[in-house]
């Protein structure tokens, strides 16, 4: 009888935040702010985390692989906002994120621009960019436009290592120029402010997303998602609200190509072909595509697996096993897909899914228990 | 003249091995409905089977002579099963989720050549090929390799071969008929679903021997070569219209000569770069093309 009552009360107290389930104590609803908290501190703290990093938590080398992962899983995120926001299948998304490194590295190294000022170029062009091959590639829907912008994404990646006029540095990439970005970015000393600008991102880019979901447009993106013809019955063009999803969703990918700039310290090639875009794809597909926290699961955990799998393999343990069982555990990127057909397979969801799931095995035993 | 031979002759064996890889693509999206993003995957199997039995690991085969045929049919044989393996235990079990099909594919696609890679090391290895075909002949006065014979003539045989089956076979007729309308099929009491594994067979089958035989073009094999030409496999899919062999091999063609003219003539690159961009216009200029017809 009282479940009702305080699910009333909850709902007049605020609409925004959701109810909480029956028996979740209320300071658990505050789970993010204390992560965020630690993870804001985590520099100062030298306490060794055997196993999930090499080095103490607060040491150069540990929090450059956390920044990088953190990086990561709010790219995820923001790629989440075309897959399991809008159900668009975009295979174009590392240009965008390509395109915002490359362009600010460029303003730097041919022009000369101040640090700020070029990456706020560099985040324009990225805007652009996918304001126009956007707005072409939405022109078809369905597996046509997850090719169009294939081939845009492909065009780019054969552009940039083509090396027109020397700007790109072709298979090279090209390294950010030291003297031109302000001093407290630059330097192994510094990697604890690349970490905060790293995080200060993904808060950014959740803060953008779940914002945007709850907008009156992202209403209509769900609608568009569940079913685009219905939307387009209500009197609605679903064209001008996918693009507003692919063009926000290209922002945050440009902005992440400017942090990925200054986190790597330079433009590589590989971040403009179609395998990044794909490992994006893994990353929000074994988090949980179209979550709130999901996606950034995915990404963080893709990232720290992808670096931390290539150092298991280099280890005694693994390098004294029968080599059919080394081979497939020295290659990262095969125990990643591996792990992902299983998620596409067995966890439809994704790794968010995962706490229901068991909640409802719990809950179906308990019920046949009695 | 010597110099436009020589890139004919190049750009149709280009195309050969497009046609190769782009034939069973387009079956098997055609029929359905899944872009396989395995497919250069099950090249990259049939290249290093080919390769492992060529190399002298396999009892018979060889470098040379028979030895060699008898390595690519060991390679062509292997991307067949793996195919089939790929049909089986991924992309059946989600049948009814046709998103996740092509999600679990691109899975594939990755730990694939990861695991080759793995095996293998991740740097080009050379291809053994016979004495015959490693030379050149002459042909209107430009010396010509004689793999880019070997390709083409490859890819007619499977051409001819997958007309005669869709053309006059029972199980031919159950795949042109589901391409068309595979819910009428279903209606009319045909498990479609048989046929689902016979285009992978088949797309597998014709994949693998391109791998095997773009070995002998690119002189060696590596773990990315098969993801690095899917792309291009697009290209021609859609341009031929998904679902059809024809027009897959009539693409292939134009795609191999446009490419290979317009990378000699204009700046290296700018050919493939040619060619995507050709994907996107089509693509936009007739988006209904993708729902192409099986002719």
């Amino acid at each position: 009888m009282s479940t009702p009552t305080t699910e009333t009360h909850e709902r007049t107290e605020g609409p925004v935040t959701p109810a909480p389930r029956a028996g979740t104590p209320r300071l658990l609803r505050w789970w993010p702010a204390a992560v965020l908290l630690l993870l804001v501190v985590a520099p100062f703290s030298a306490v060794p985390v055997p196993g999930l990093l090499d080095g103490p938590l607060g040491s150069a080398g540990s929090l450059q692989l956390l920044a990088t992962c953190l990086l990561f899983g709010a790219l995820a995120t923001g790629y989440d906002l075309l897959l399991g926001r809008t159900g668009l299948l975009s295979f174009g998304h590392a240009l965008y994120f390509a395109s915002g490194s490359y362009a600010t590295n460029v303003f730097l190294l041919e022009a000369g621009l101040p640090f700020a000022l070029a990456a706020v170029l560099g985040l324009l062009f990225g805007i652009a960019l996918a304001l126009v091959l956007g707005s072409v590639s939405l022109r078809v829907t369905g597996i046509g436009f997850s090719m169009v912008t294939l081939a845009f994404a492909q065009a780019g990646s054969i552009l940039v290592s083509r090396n027109p006029g020397g700007i790109t540095g072709g298979e090279e990439g090209r390294a950010a120029p030291a003297g031109l970005l302000p001093s407290w970015l630059v330097g192994i000393d510094h990697t604890a402010n690349l970490y905060w600008i790293a995080l200060a991102y993904l808060v950014l880019t959740l803060s953008v997303v779940a914002w945007a979901v709850r907008s009156p447009t992202g209403r209509v993106w769900e609608g568009i998602k569940e079913n685009e013809r219905r939307v387009e019955v209500l009197g609605l063009k679903p064209y001008g609200f996918k693009l507003t999803a692919f063009v926000v969703a290209g922002a945050l990918a440009a902005l992440g190509g400017i942090v990925h700039l200054l986190l790597t310290g330079g433009s590589t090639p590989q971040t403009t072909t179609s395998d990044f875009t794909l490992s994006l794809l893994v990353m929000v597909v074994l988090g949980g595509s179209g979550t709130r926290w999901g996606p950034m699961v995915g990404g963080i955990l893709y990232t720290w697996a992808d670096h931390r799998l290539g150092d298991l393999a280099g280890s005694g343990t693994v390098a004294d096993l029968p080599a059919v069982l080394r081979v497939p555990l020295s290659q990262p990127l095969f125990l990643l897909g591996v792990l992902f057909v299983a998620v596409v397979h067995l966890l439809p969801g994704g790794l968010a899914r995962l706490p229901s799931r068991l909640r409802a095995v719990a809950h179906r035993k308990e019920t046949a228990d009695q | 003249m010597s110099t436009l031979v020589l890139l004919t002759m190049t750009g149709l064996g280009l195309g050969a091995l497009y046609f190769l890889i782009a034939s069973g693509l387009s079956l098997i999206f055609g029929l359905m409905d899944v872009l396989n993003f395995a497919h250069g995957a099950l090249l990259s199997i049939g290249a290093y089977g080919t390769w492992w039995a060529a190399s002298g690991n396999l009892p018979g085969a060889g470098p040379g002579g028979a030895g060699f045929v008898l390595a690519v049919l060991f390679g062509t044989a292997v991307g067949t099963a793996a195919a089939v393996l790929l049909e089986l235990a991924v992309v059946r079990p989600l049948y009814t989720r046709p998103r996740e099909q092509v999600l679990a594919t691109v899975g594939v696609g990755l730990a694939v050549p990861a695991l080759l890679s793995g095996i293998w090391g991740p740097d080009a290895r050379t291809f053994p090929g016979p004495e015959a075909l490693s030379g050149t002949f002459g042909l209107l006065g430009a010396q010509v390799p004689v793999n880019r014979l070997v390709l083409i003539a490859a890819a007619v045989v499977v051409l001819v071969a997958l007309r005669l089956f869709l053309g006059r076979t029972r199980h031919g007729l159950v795949v042109r008929a589901g391409v068309e309308d595979r819910a009428m099929v279903t209606a009319l009491g045909i498990d479609v679903r048989r046929a689902f594994t016979l285009v992978f067979a088949i797309g597998g089958c014709a994949a693998a021997l391109g791998g095997a035989l773009g070995g002998l073009y690119f002189g060696s094999v590596d773990p990315r070569q098969g993801t690095s030409l899917l792309i291009f496999a697009f290209v021609v899919v859609v341009t031929g219209g998904m679902g059809s062999v024809t027009g897959a091999a009539v693409a292939s063609v134009v795609i191999g000569l446009v490419q290979q003219f317009a990378n000699y003539y204009t700046a290296a690159g700018l050919g493939d770069l040619a060619v995507v961009v050709l994907l996107a216009a089509l693509l936009l200029i007739r988006p209904r093309g993708l729902t192409g017809r099986l002719a």
